[in-house]
């Protein structure tokens, strides 16, 4: 148990796929400029990531491992997530038409986020025996990249008063606060293990 | 070869499971969109600029659907609710191409300047100080709140009056709401406007600025329609009234009315 509190605490905090391994920077950047925006992707993103590690999971374990077929893991897992994420929209349309008027345009783009691929092969990597662990680490993923995102939009709303000198101003100076958020992560390496 | 075969079996196996629960997905869970609403949406131009007060152009479609006005579109004008009358079957209500007009033409050649304002280059942080630099307290500030919001460059501040080019403003109405003076308006292109909207008496006015309102009542007097007001200090037209008769114009001592169109 307490080994799955501690997957959960470092995938969120020091191993934050965002401001920690750099993956999903493009959405990180696209979609963090205001905060209901932030959550919304956040949210779908964590969703994703959840039902993609709950399929390629055991379609590695299952399908490639055994076959060999261990080079064929990227273009595989591309497929997966992609039918995935499409299966996912046309079921919320139906069900859960408030659902998928929220997440709207965010469903679609997380299709080709490197951060929900990224997760589903890292977990294949580092949780090859444990199912359960790989989905408590895809939750803490989401979750982490929710704490980025959010932390990011509302530093970003404050950037965008602040007085900034005119060679610096829109992308520059959003990744260099980009890249101070990220330092303040440091802080959490060592912690969780 | 055994390789070969087991890989493509194994890729192809998965591409076609997983198109198959697509197709069977998409087939089972379809919803149905309206035809109206997609064809409504496909009139209009797709500027999603939120003028018409719905949000974006497939709000406004969803909107119509339901019994909105056709006539809502700013930057389609009256062929698209000519279009969208005609999908939903209803006769066209009259609509005429509006634009957004800057009711000031206090140029700095007819005003004067009270203090220096050296702050933030923005009308809104320029009218909350001591009411503006300006010598009318109701004029265009000319710090161009309105053309940082235009999206379509229809608007320009020339001579620290802000100025609006009718042939690119698709009348969204971000203007209006940017200004803090409330000057600008969506009026048809061929309306008739008083260009000031002091509410200083006759005299404060004439101080301030040598092409404000007065307030006369001439243009009151000419007009056959009684489209006219004068409302604190100044002239005020009523569209809905106004034949565009160009009297009120013709009869204004300091020109302040004129007739969209006519010139520029």
């Amino acid at each position: 148990m307490s080994n799955i509190l501690a997957i959960l605490v470092s995938a969120i905090l020091s191993d934050n796929y965002v401001l920690a391994k750099f993956l999903g920077i493009c959405p990180f950047l696209g979609v963090s400029k205001k905060l209901d925006s932030a959550v919304g992707m956040s949210v779908a993103v964590t969703f994703v990531m959840l039902i993609a590690t709950a399929a390629t999971w055991p379609i590695q374990m299952y399908l490639l491992n055994p076959n060999g077929l261990d080079y064929l893991q990227t273009i595989v897992f591309i497929l997966v997530i992609a039918s995935l994420v499409q299966l996912v929209e046309t079921f919320l349309k139906k069900f859960i038409p408030p659902l998928h008027k929220a997440l709207g345009i965010y469903l679609p783009l997380i299709t080709t986020n490197c951060a929900v691929l990224g997760v589903a092969i890292l977990n294949v990597e580092e949780y090859p025996d444990n199912f359960l662990a790989a989905l408590v680490n895809s939750l803490g993923a989401g979750m982490g990249f929710l704490l980025a995102m959010v932390i990011f939009a509302g530093i970003r709303s404050k950037v965008e008063r602040a007085n900034v000198p005119d060679f610096l101003k829109g992308l520059p100076v959003t990744l260099v606060s980009a890249a101070i958020t990220s330092l303040a992560f440091m802080g959490f390496q060592g912690m969780g293990g | 070869m055994k390789e070969i075969i087991i890989a493509v079996v194994l890729v192809g196996g998965i591409g076609l499971a997983a198109g198959i629960v697509l197709a069977l997905a998409g087939h089972f869970f379809a919803v149905k969109t309206d035809e109206t609403v997609k064809k409504l949406r496909e009139a209009l131009p797709g500027a999603n600029c939120g003028g018409c007060g719905y949000s974006g152009c497939d709000g406004y479609a969803q909107a119509v659907k339901e019994g909105a006005s056709c006539s809502l579109c700013g930057p389609g004008g009256a062929e698209t609710a000519e279009k969208l009358a005609e999908i939903m079957g209803v006769k066209a209500e009259k609509c005429e191409k509006r634009a957004a007009v800057v009711m000031c033409r206090g140029t700095s050649e007819v005003t004067h300047t009270r203090f220096q304002y050296e702050g933030i280059n923005s009308c809104r942080a320029a009218a909350s100080l001591a009411g503006g630099s300006g010598s009318c307290s109701y004029g265009c500030l000319g710090y161009g709140d309105c053309v940082r919001v235009c999206d379509s460059g229809g608007i320009r501040v020339v001579d620290k009056v802000a100025r609006v080019d009718t042939s690119l403003c698709i009348a969204c109405g971000k203007c209006v709401s940017a200004c803090p003076r409330r000057l600008i308006s969506l009026l048809p292109v061929n309306a008739a406007v008083p260009m000031c909207m002091s509410c200083d008496s006759g005299a404060d006015t004439r101080k301030a600025c040598k092409n404000g309102c007065i307030g006369c009542m001439k243009c009151v007097k000419i007009c056959p329609e009684s489209a006219v007001k004068v409302e604190n200090f100044h002239a005020v037209i009523d569209h809905d009234k106004c034949v565009r008769c160009g009297l009120c114009a013709e009869a204004c001592p300091l020109g302040v009315i004129y007739i969209r169109g006519a010139r520029t």
